[in-house]
């Protein structure tokens, strides 16, 4: 579903990506895994449209994507969250989802009906889907950071995307907030089949909820495959697993 | 409770504006016309810079523009009145729409400015061509249908087209449309990312301002009789942005308040005194200290982190 060829972005001379490939499958929950500034987020904006490939290929069923827009993006079925919690603050946790399905609906140039009460059942479903149904309501601003990041990632998911990117969907969440997420990224993956790929820096889970890994170090990939696989890999060990084996 | 109270007070209020040339004399009448098209004018500068988060610098063109173009259509052509008073608002959103293409691209303050700066041009081009658009010295005496030319006529009319506009902003900020344009404010790129083509929205939403900029400025023509090139120069623009700044922002009906102090200020001060840019600076001074969120938005706004502040 996705290939990332030899993609190379660099900032002014420093390459924060160098030669990073990917591959995921439909249906598979991939990881990607690296020390800080490995070049992860860069690779997932590269995905997303947020920034274009110096050079390299990114294939998405496909198609080269590589440097079209995030709104295309979008589109075209790839919807994420971002590191640092990217959500709409001054609107309702309910508003937030809504303006994302009515977004995907294409309804977000009509200028007179209220949009007040507007796909409502289709919202409450996916409120109720992450367990936010509660807080609906509530201004999401003032929701934990946990919820917020789970709010995020409802958004990504009200776009009806075939490819959910999920930049450390549990950063900063207190374990059994982690517990919840995990829970829920499987019942996305099992339920409706969505493929996902996300990177996390808790190496447990990772390799307890990924199919495959790739790992990443100074922007470039050193391995992709099945948990056993990067296990072993002696470069991984060296240059990552061994030395913290979490981060 | 504020919330049901709101549609109670707003029918008291058209009541109250309804009954008004009856008891007011002649001046009154026609000062309470200019704060109703200013405040229209206020309102659709909201729409851009409170609603869209824009940097609308010089939305005064948009509203000479309208003015302009109803004044020419009922000077030098043989066309109807109403024909004058679609061309007015079509060419100042006609004009928004190609200012905007123009000046997008550019974020927040380089947008403001480079609007400024086009804006300035138009201006000048109003300022100078004396074979059409009467130079420096306007126009003057714009015939207008009978209906429309006492001071209560048009009053009437230009509450009648006032009450149906803004009614119309309100039921847009309402829309899809209008929540999106708040989403893109507060966090353009979450809605890039939702699918939301950023751009394509912050044009549709400057192309209605200068549409309802423009008809306040064809209201303007049925009020005074009259265009100078003045009204749409930098300083009105400002004006205007002040009294956004001073009803709120982030309050629908902010700037209806906002455009009614003002005007009804400039008024009385201008019969004692000449130095209302001394108070207009004094206000703005005032309420950019005292009152950031407005004054509506000091009431109704409801409490939010600082840092999420800022169009
Ligand atoms: N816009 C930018 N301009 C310049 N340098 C950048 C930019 N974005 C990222 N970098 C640099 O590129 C490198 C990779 O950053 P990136 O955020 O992709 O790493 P990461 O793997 O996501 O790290 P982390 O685990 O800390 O999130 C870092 O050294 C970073 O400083
Ligand atoms: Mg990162």
């Amino acid at each position: 579903m996705l290939r990332v060829e030899s993609v190379v972005k660099s900032f002014g001379g420093f390459k924060a990506v160098d030669g990073a490939n990917l591959h995921v499958n439909a249906g598979e929950i991939v990881a990607v895994i690296g020390p800080n500034g490995a070049g992860k987020t860069t690779l997932f904006h590269l995905l997303t449209g947020h920034l274009s490939p110096d050079s390299g290929r990114i294939l998405f069923k496909g198609k080269e994507i590589g440097g079209l827009s995030p709104h295309v993006l979008c589109r075209r079925g790839i919807t994420r969250s971002f590191q640092v919690v990217n959500i709409f603050p001054r609107l309702s946790v309910f508003e937030n989802v809504q303006i994302a399905v009515l977004s995907r609906e294409r309804k977000t140039f009509r200028i007179f009906s209220p949009v007040a009460g507007m796909a409502e059942e289709e919202v409450h479903r996916i409120l109720r889907s992450v367990g936010l149904f509660d807080q609906r309501d509530v201004e999401s601003d003032l929701l934990s950071h946990g919820d917020k990041k789970v709010l995020e990632i409802a958004v990504a998911l009200s776009g009806n995307p075939e490819l959910l990117i999920l930049d450390e969907p549990t950063a900063g969440m207190a374990p059994e907030e982690t517990e919840r997420c995990i829970r829920l990224i499987r019942k996305l993956s099992g339920e409706s089949g969505l493929t996902i790929l996300f990177c996390e820096h808790d190496i447990a889970l990772v390799f307890e909820i990924a199919n495959r890994i790739m790992v990443m170090v100074r922007g470039a990939t050193v391995v992709q495959g099945s948990g056993e696989e990067v296990r072993r890999n002696s470069e991984v060990q060296s240059a990552y697993l061994g030395e913290s084996g979490g981060c | 409770m504020r919330r049901s109270a709101t549609p109670f007070l707003l029918l008291l209020l058209l009541a109250a504006l309804l009954a008004l040339p009856q008891v007011l004399p002649r001046f009154h009448t026609y000062v309470a016309s200019i704060v109703l098209l200013t405040a229209l004018l206020a309102t659709s500068l909201n729409l851009a810079i409170g609603y869209t988060g824009l940097y609308q610098f010089g939305h005064a063109v948009f509203y000479g523009v309208g003015a302009y173009g109803t004044a020419l259509v009922l000077t030098r052509s043989g066309m109807p009145a109403p024909v004058a008073f679609l061309v007015g608002p079509l060419a100042a959103a006609a004009l928004s729409l190609v200012m905007g293409v123009i000046c997008i691209r550019l974020s927040k303050l380089y947008f403001g400015m480079l609007q400024i700066s086009l804006g300035s041009l138009v201006w000048a081009v109003v300022y100078r061509w004396y074979s059409f658009t009467g130079g420096d010295d306007g126009i003057h005496g714009i015939p207008l249908p009978d209906a429309i030319a006492s001071p209560k006529g048009s009053y009437y009319f230009t509450l009648t087209v006032t009450a149906l506009c803004v009614f119309a902003m309100y039921r847009i900020v309402r829309s899809p449309f209008g929540k999106v344009i708040q989403g893109i404010r507060d966090n353009p790129v979450r809605a890039a990312a939702i699918g939301v083509d950023v751009r394509l929205h912050q044009l549709a939403s400057l192309v209605i301002a200068g549409f309802f900029g423009g008809v306040a400025g064809s209201l303007f023509v049925v009020v005074e009789n009259s265009v100078f090139p003045d009204m749409m120069f930098w300083t009105f623009s400002l004006e205007v942005l002040i009294m956004c700044l001073l009803g709120g922002m982030y309050t629908f009906f902010g700037p209806l308040v906002g455009a009614s102090v003002i005007v009804l200020l400039r008024v009385f001060a201008s019969v004692h005194t000449q130095y209302w840019s001394l108070i207009l600076g004094t206000i703005l001074t005032l309420v950019i200290i005292f009152l950031p969120d407005g004054v509506l938005g000091r009431f109704v706004r409801r409490s939010l982190p600082k840092e999420d502040r800022g169009a």
